[in-house]
């Protein structure tokens, strides 16, 4: 659009001339890890026996590394690594603050937890057809998505994990996953080609894909370039990723229909990139388009509460039925980012934490709940209280976790976006996220009355005992919520200090240009 | 030159959305086809069209010369191009297989997954 700079360029300015640091490798050392690990696994395809063994270590290793990583940006701010010597704007940028680095460790500890349960649950045809290679690739894409600076390398993170879904969704090849997989496939690819419309038009306008360049330069261009419609098609693209009303119809279409495990990972993981996505986007690089769309925001996060808590009212299957929850989920997360303060961001954040260690425990509980009573279905289930009380115990506190009851991690998010709501005036969200928590609280309670607590008419013989790979994830996943919600205060101070780094992304941009300002790029207008 | 291609951006646009409006698969195919060529010269256009000059830096010189060609969109386009090309081929099989297992292409039809007749969950015990 414009000419490239003619004045020289030093390229001593332009490069890395130093070896890189520690701290360098650990920001890529998730992703490293992941893709390694992923691909060994299929380098060993023909020893199945091995991958279960090698992907739960694997894991393991990834949650050291994102909680050494958080610790890394809690004590020190926001760290950078510049791929191929390049310095950014030139070169691609990792670059992790604390919104990244809690997302990508709570996303690792639900991925732990998931690859644990597959462990027993996954036969040997589902890893025979690649189901850890794809579990680690899956966590390859979510942890890049997570800690890229760039925002075309975004977009290949979200190419990256979708392929992978792909091949976790169709695990099996029967006709229930083509035909959710067929839906999920062409909407999703059509949400991540929004999404690369954006990058076009993006570099149209700023010449650079870095994240921290375009927060430097968006005040500059605001007044002569169209950043509304950008900000619009980015909001419809991650809106169409994260399934917020009014396009969301693929979420209960398809997540229902591959094995449990995977619509654990699903339910937990997938959604919450596109939030965290529309997040980074909208807050920290265009704020005041954000501004100007969160009337919009608001409404679709309004109707997507209220539409996921009826539609989870009126399931008899209870795998759609979490589905549905998902969707209700994702309208609280949305609501915080319309009102789009410091609070309503940070209750956002700390709802996305919560909700993908508890969707993916809800996904577990609810396999678990179809192993003792052989049915996924409502009118057929009855009486697991007496099969395993313990159990019980567990998916009663997890429900009152979804539904943000008290004492449970669940009811912390609802407050601070409660709160922040009312501050703002916008009495009507505030009002739908509780019209919306109440739904949930009766769909769930009647899973627990029918489910649960029914005597059961037939005597049925027993299922097996749970074996430690059921009993291990759930019972962490339910700890998480219940030792969170019981102490709270250093996730909620993450979350605000992450939404604080997002409101004045200062830290951020001086992390990827040390010296100041950037140097001009050669496709700067 | 970038009118031109404007209005070709917009033809591809038009075309593929209108397929994607399709009930029938194979239609709704060739709309995402069009549509990823489509995204690929809107990439290509917004990174400025000019072909005299090569993006090459000569001998002694530490910048392009002016008026180069750009190299970054033919390298974001190369990126994007590998990765529609096998969601495409990846989809090409699904849908094939979707007409083989469940005998139709036509979308409406595919209600397996949420069927029209599943029952409300019970009232009461």
């Amino acid at each position: 659009m414009a000419a490239p700079t003619s004045t020289p360029v030093d390229l001593s300015a332009a490069l890395v001339l130093a070896p890189a640091t520690f701290a360098d490798w650990l920001v890529v050392l998730p992703v490293a890890l992941m893709l390694g690990a992923g691909a060994a696994l299929m380098m060993i395809r023909h020893r199945i026996d091995l991958h279960g063994l090698l992907a739960v270590p694997a894991l393991a290793l990834l949650v050291l590394i994102d909680a050494a990583l958080l610790w890394k940006v809690w004590s020190g701010g926001p760290v950078t690594m510049t791929m191929g010597r390049w310095l950014p704007p030139f070169g691609i940028a990792f670059t992790v603050d604390l919104f990244g680095a809690v997302m990508a460790l709570v996303a690792a500890l639900a991925a732990l937890a998931g690859g644990i349960y597959a462990l027993r649950d996954i036969d040997t045809s589902g890893r025979r057809y690649g189901f850890f290679p794809f579990l680690l690739l899956l966590m390859a894409g979510v942890t890049g998505a997570f800690v890229t600076g760039d925002v075309f390398n975004l977009y290949v993170w979200f190419e990256v994990l979708l392929i992978s879904s792909f091949g976790l969704l169709i695990l099996g090849s029967e006709r229930e996953q083509i035909d959710g997989a067929l839906k999920y496939a062409i909407l999703n690819l059509l949400g991540t080609t929004l999404f690369l419309i954006g990058v076009g038009y993006l570099y149209a306008i700023f010449g650079t894909l870095n994240m921290a360049d375009i927060a430097t330069k968006a005040a500059d261009h605001r007044g002569s370039a169209p950043t509304i419609t950008l900000g619009a098609l980015f909001v419809l693209a991650f809106a169409m990723k994260a399934a917020a009303f009014p396009v969301n119809f693929w979420l209960p279409a398809s997540y229902h229909t591959p094995r449990i495990v995977v619509s654990a990972l699903f339910g937990g993981l997938l959604t919450k990139v596109g939030i965290y996505a529309l997040i980074r986007i909208m807050v920290m690089l265009f704020p005041v388009e954000r501004e100007e769309l969160s009337l919009v925001i608001a409404i679709s996060a309004a109707l997507t509460m209220l539409l996921g808590a009826l539609g989870a009212l009126a399931q008899n299957d209870l795998r759609r039925l979490a589905g549905y929850l998902v969707i209700a989920g994702i309208g609280n997360m949305m609501a915080g980012v319309a009102i789009g303060t410091e609070p309503g961001v940070s209750g956002a954040i700390l709802y996305a934490l919560h909700s993908m260690v508890a969707m993916t425990a809800l996904y577990l509980v609810t396999g678990e709940a179809a192993r003792l009573g052989g049915s996924f279905s409502l009118a057929a289930l009855g009486g697991l209280y007496v099969r395993s009380p313990w159990f019980t115990a567990a998916s009663f506190i997890l429900f009152l976790a979804v539904a943000g009851l008290p004492p449970f991690l669940g009811l912390w998010p609802k407050v601070a976006l409660l709160k922040a709501a009312l501050d703002i005036g916008a009495w009507w969200l505030a009002a739908s996220i509780l019209v919306s928590a109440f739904i949930v609280t009766l769909a769930l309670g009647r899973v627990f009355l029918l489910a649960y607590w029914r005597p059961r008419a037939d005597d049925a013989p027993p299922a097996p005992r749970a074996s430690m790979t059921i009993v291990l994830p759930i019972a962490g996943l339910v700890a998480f919520s219940v030792v969170f919600g019981l102490f709270p205060e250093s996730l909620i101070g993450l979350s605000q200090a992450a939404a604080e780094g997002l409101a004045d992304p200062s830290a951020y941009i001086r992390s990827v240009f040390p010296g100041g300002a950037p140097i001009p790029a050669g496709g700067a207008p | 030159m970038e009118v031109l291609f404007s209005l070709l951006i917009g033809l591809f646009f038009a075309v593929a959305i209108y397929l994607m409006m399709s009930k029938y698969t194979v239609r709704i195919l060739l709309g995402i086809v069009i549509l990823g060529n489509a995204v690929n010269l809107l990439l290509f256009t917004a990174g400025r069209l000019t072909r005299e000059v090569p993006p090459i830096i000569g001998a002694g010189l530490d910048a392009l010369p002016a008026g180069a060609a750009n190299p970054l969109p033919q390298a974001l386009i190369l990126t994007a191009i590998v990765i529609s090309f096998s969601f495409f081929a990846f989809l090409l099989v699904l849908a094939y297989r979707a007409y083989q297992e469940l005998g139709t292409d036509n979308t409406d039809e595919m209600r397996l997954a949420e069927p029209g007749d599943e029952p409300l969950p019970p009232l009461g015990y």
